[in-house]
């Protein structure tokens, strides 16, 4: 394979077949994709960190295997690169979680996740942006730098995790890892026009993931193709001692479910169309281009039905009580004593422990993140905890009372990702509560620990993409997989390729070998 | 600044005191509470350390279920219900010492609750203390205190922070308010430190040594007038370690409060300091908002759920409880009850135990551990167990005297040598050449020059004064180098004066 | 319904042990009576009926074995400390002059 451009642009699982021909190392592939970050990043700045020596490094030591004919039992995706949101701790490479509480912090250990991804010998390319400690829907609250959409640099990639988004969306990566709180894989998925997957709460491990919200919180794959999200999900999923919230089953057969969806009969199926999210609120792009996805999926086969849960219009209130609560707490070690940023108090003010400590909040937090902080504190605090925290955690039930009630009528659940196309920078970033309703279709999933997808359903009116986010059973992530791959190889079909051929790709222009 | 004090006596005739104690023990598992640090007393600073326990961005905890079952084993020796489903929570404040700066404790679903504990008094008076809770939660590490006088926090200049203790894993006992206890208040708290450690110690759940923290106390303390059924402001002096600093704390606040209420004054709901060099109890924080802790469910947590079987399975592996042991080790023993009082006072009762069963007589095995070896073990400032003589070296012993082999002075001389540590029993008296002369020949030839040079002693035994026979004896044994026995000098002294 | 006032935020600021600027204390007022309006309803449908959820996957703990592994080394351990001496973290003095 001669030309980058034509290399990059292969899906992840493309990739590994090449490598497992020997048509491509996996050096080629790292180095490949280290030429096409330093060609995007003046534009895109989807990556914090880049660990080019270290992605070189892991390639050869997998070249080494595979050429000796060790490698036979590794995973499929072996040797194929990878990035990282940097909320996920990384032996020896910095990880910030886009704070500047963290800047410099390099930790002394790897999450679960990322052994998985060295003993599968898959390159780490570099750690990518978010908003600071994961919170926000745009990308812009980082303390570092702003991403930008790579469908139009003018606008957010979303977030929290636009940086693994738009790499992966700009061929800076194949595959990205993502954490999902209330939205932060899916909704910068549909954003970008890629594939992102919250797996089931405790189907793959978050020991290691930087704690946002440790009830709602999921690492998940972000890729350009469903099969790809499985294939990664299988290595990242599974059992982990060392995380008590992780479920202990083996991972379903996710990309066995993604084959037989690409061969696009869904008879036996039913879909159930969430009747709480949609209408107000929805652009009517999104909406249009949902409508016609759901109509493939009858063409296809499925029994299209509109299930009501009820409870859903609650979710953003309880979601908005227990993630802060929850983040309060979280980031209460954030204290200037162990690692990351310290500051002392002015002159005037007592030079003490509790001063340092508050000083260095100060100045460590972005505003959203202390919005948030104060926001739990308050949750939680002595007189208000019944009203709030304990009123929250009942909606959290009754949202999963409507979820089982719906999956007792249906296999899978649709709706449209996000209400809205990427907007432009700054755009929300004034008023929060505009900037949380871009998770109101999302939320849901995060509060009753189910799977959910987001595939790319097309162009809205503003030539932006639309996400169509599916819904499965908690621990049955296999259903998402099977429709999710049916309608993109319908929609792939009926565009004549993947939708990204019809993105502008300045920074690739002159990228051959 | 000396604060008012009533004398007790007035005080506790004055007064009602109702007290409770918040007992912290930890817990001698191999690792720590969640995460698989292992702990060692006195480790190089922040070597015992894993993300976990650090409070690293990522990390989870994982609960040891070595720590659950040690819970287990102690609210089953206090009698308590052992919840079916217990949950931590995260207690949240900031200090130093604190990795993730918020505690993980057990707080409205805790795994021991509704037990008791009957404490026996010096005078055989036994009082019940019920139990409110025992729960599990870790610790924090250790901040030392540098440029202020003698370590003390106060006028520090900053401070040092090993985290090698946070994580380990602490069970916290908490009494319900302790009424009608009257002038003994203070007796009963000390007795009922005594009796959790003595518990403790017998599960085999925690070193239990005061002194090294492994024990320390939060004692609540408040007053009401006579016949009043309302429970007054309490004070809350934090971690106190040692069971006279206990009944002292206790005295003290009675004290304080009593002459303040007489006053017609306040108490201040406060935490207060124990200190020992004052002995005095010295006023803290003042509680207030400050101390809205937000305890909510810990998230990175599930659900504890402790099995019948697991309860089972412990039960039986539960060992005989102090009480019933010392009762039924007075009967084998056939000791008085000042007898065992002073074993026990002692802490003699295990090496007394082990001495027996290594084949002593109870008195003899008494006779030494509370006698030449206690004295020992004052002057170097060790419990007997420290001692480097066991059990088996004093039972040696004690059948060295009751063969003959030895008299008393030789055993004393055989017990020091073994102290010293130039062996077991047999080797020091092999060492030495320590035997009792008891051959006639050589020791009427003794009494003979004894005889000799002390004429005037001779003549005044001769006439029936016995009360200089020692002096002879003493020659004898300066003479045979103490090796004589002293029953057989005595029988050929006599035989020689008729 | 809860209302933020400016002592409510402060002493929110104290809780957290964030050194609130004034500034940041008039807007988080503005900011978060917002968002108390908006999330507030969720005490609608919270009946005395409803059991209160705080892991959504329902699990028993997993015990771990009482087995020590390997610790990080005290170096590892005071690596990122901002401020470290003789291996230890170093706190300023913890007593404040208030």
């Amino acid at each position: 394979m001669s030309d980058i451009q034509e290399l990059v642009k292969l899906s992840a699982a493309e990739m590994a077949g090449k490598i497992q021909s020997k048509e491509v190392s996996s050096r080629e592939l790292v180095e490949a994709h280290l030429s096409v970050i330093e060609q995007a990043e003046p534009s895109i700045q989807a990556f914090l960190t880049v660990s080019g020596e270290e992605a070189l490094a892991q390639a050869d030591a997998f070249d080494e295997r595979h050429a000796e004919g060790e490698a036979e039992d590794a995973p499929e995706l072996a040797g194929v690169p990878i990035a990282i949101k940097d909320m996920i701790v990384t032996k020896g490479i910095q990880t910030t979680a886009a704070s500047k509480i963290l800047e410099g912090w390099v930790p002394p250990y790897d999450a679960t996740v990322i052994e998985k991804l060295k003993a599968a010998g898959m390159p780490l390319l570099g750690k990518t942006n978010l908003d600071e400690f994961a919170q926000g829907s745009s990308t812009e609250h980082s303390a570092y730098q702003t991403t930008h959409n790579p469908w139009d640099t003018e606008r957010v990639p979303g977030g929290s995790g636009g940086g693994s988004a738009s790499a992966v969306a700009a061929f800076e990566a194949p595959l990205a890892l993502g954490t999902d709180t209330g939205g932060s894989i899916r909704q910068p998925g549909a954003l970008t026009g890629t594939v992102g997957v919250k797996p089931t709460y405790g189907g793959v491990s978050r020991f290691g993931a930087i704690a946002m919200a440790s009830s709602l919180d999921q690492i998940g794959p972000v890729s350009r193709t469903v099969l790809d999200s499985a294939l990664l999900q299988e290595v990242i999923g599974g059992h982990d001692r060392r995380d008590s919230t992780s479920i202990p089953m083996d991972v379903p057969a996710l990309a066995a479910a993604a084959r037989e969806g690409a061969k696009r009969d869904l008879k036996g199926m039913k879909v159930g169309l969430v009747k709480e999210l949609s209408g107000e609120g929805f652009q009517p792009g999104v909406e249009a281009r949902f409508n016609e996805a759901v109509s493939m999926l009858e063409e296809m086969g499925a029994e299209v039905v509109e299930v009501s849960c009820p409870h859903f219009p609650y979710s953003l209130g309880a979601y908005y009580i227990i993630m802060p609560s929850e983040v309060s707490s979280n980031l209460a070690r954030y204290d200037g004593m162990r690692y990351g940023l310290r500051v002392m108090p002015p002159a005037d003010v007592p030079q003490t422990a509790a001063n340092m400590m508050a000083y260095t909040r100060e100045a460590g937090f972005g505003d959203e993140v202390k919005r948030r902080i104060i926001l739990g504190t308050y949750a939680l605090s002595a007189g208000y905890y019944d009203a709030w925290y304990g009123s929250a955690q009942k909606v959290r039930t009754l949202i999963i009372d409507d979820f089982n009630k719906a999956f007792d009528q249906v296999d899978v659940l649709v709706s449209p990702t996000s209400p809205s196309t990427a907007f432009r920078f700054g755009e929300k970033t004034d008023d929060p509560m505009a900037m949380y309703m871009n998770d109101i279709a999302t939320i849901p999933a995060n509060l009753a620990g189910v799977p959910a997808m987001s595939i790319p359903s097309g162009l809205s009116d503003d030539g932006l993409p639309t996400g169509f986010q599916l819904i499965a059973p908690q621990k049955r992530d296999d259903v998402l997989y099977k429709p999710a791959a049916a309608l993109e190889a319908a929609l792939n079909d009926k565009w004549g390729g993947p939708m990204w051929q019809s993105m502008n790709t300045p920074w690739l222009d002159g990228l051959t070998k | 600044m000396a604060e008012k004090l009533m004398k007790y006596a007035d005080a506790v005739k004055q007064f009602d005191p109702v007290f409770g104690l918040e007992t912290h023990v930890e817990l001698s598992t191999n690792t720590k509470l969640f995460c698989p640090a292992h702990i060692e007393f006195g480790g190089e600073p922040n070597s015992q350390l894993t993300p976990v326990s650090l409070g690293l961005p990522g990390s989870l905890p994982v609960i040891n279920e070595t720590a659950v079952d040690y819970a287990i084993k102690l609210g089953l020796a206090l009698h308590c219900e052992i919840a079916e489903w217990s949950q931590f929570a995260r207690k949240n404040y900031f200090y130093p010492d604190m990795p993730r700066d918020y505690q993980i404790s057990q707080y409205d679903k805790p795994t021991n609750g509704n037990g008791y504990l009957d404490v026996e008094l010096e005078d055989g008076t036994v009082f019940r203390v019920q139990i409110e809770r025992a729960h599990i939660e870790d610790d924090a590490g250790k901040n030392t205190h540098v440029g202020g006088a003698d370590g003390r926090i106060e006028g520090a200049d900053h401070s040092l922070v090993d985290y090698n203790r946070a994580g380990v894993p602490l069970i916290e006992i908490v009494t319900k308010p302790i009424e009608g206890a009257g002038e003994r208040a203070p007796e009963i708290a000390g007795a009922y430190m005594r009796a959790i450690r003595d518990i403790v110690r017998a599960l085999n759940i925690s070193h239990a040594r005061m002194e090294q923290g492994n024990m320390r106390a939060d004692v609540n303390v408040s007053l009401r007038p006579m016949g009043s059924k309302e429970f007054g402001t309490r004070s809350e002096t934090k971690n106190v370690n040692s069971f006279r600093g206990i009944e002292k704390t206790m005295q003290y606040e009675i004290r304080r409060q009593a002459a303040i209420l007489a006053d017609g004054g306040e108490i201040l709901q406060e935490t207060r300091h124990w200190d020992e060099a004052t002995q005095t109890t010295a006023g803290g924080r003042v509680k207030s908002d400050a101390d809205d802790y937000r305890y909510f469910p810990d998230p990175d947590l599930v659900m504890l759920h402790i099995t019948k079987d697991r309860i089972d399975r412990i039960s039986k592996e539960m060992p005989e409880m102090p009480r019933e042991r010392r009762n039924r080790l007075q009967q084998e023993w056939q000791f008085s009850d000042l007898e065992m009082r002073d074993v026990i006072n002692a802490d003699a009762l295990d090496t007394i135990e082990a001495t027996v069963s290594a084949g002593a007589s109870a008195s003899g095995a008494k006779k030494w551990w509370l006698g030449e070896l206690s004295r020992e073990a004052n002057a170097k400032g060790v419990s007997l167990e420290e001692l480097d003589i066991t059990p088996e070296d004093v039972a040696e012993v004690e059948k060295l005297i009751a063969d003959g082999k030895l008299n008393d002075k030789l055993a004393k001389q055989t017990v020091a040598g073994v102290l010293a540590g130039e062996g077991h029993p047999a080797d020091v008296v092999k060492a030495h050449g320590y035997q009792v002369v008891s051959d006639d020949g050589a020791l009427v030839a003794a009494v003979d020059e004894a005889f000799a040079a002390n004429p005037d002693v001779v003549e005044k035994l001769k006439s029936g004064n016995m009360k200089p026979m020692g002096a002879i004896i003493g020659a004898v044994m300066r003479a045979t180098k103490g090796q004589a026995d002293a029953k057989a000098v005595t029988k050929i002294v006599m035989e020689k004066l008729h | 319904m809860p209302t933020f006032t400016r002592e409510e935020i402060e002493h929110l600021g104290d809780l957290a042990r964030i050194a609130l600027t004034d500034e940041e204390i008039t807007r988080l007022q503005g900011e978060l009576n917002v968002i108390a309006e908006s999330i507030n309803k969720v005490q609608e449908v919270a009946g005395d009926d409803v059991a209160p959820t705080a892991n959504p996957v329902p699990l028993e703990a997993y015990l771990r074995p009482d087995v020590a592994e390997t610790p990080l080394t005290q170096e590892e351990a005071t690596a990122g400390a901002p401020v470290s001496e003789s291996g230890m973290f170093v706190a300023p003095r913890i007593l404040g002059e208030e």
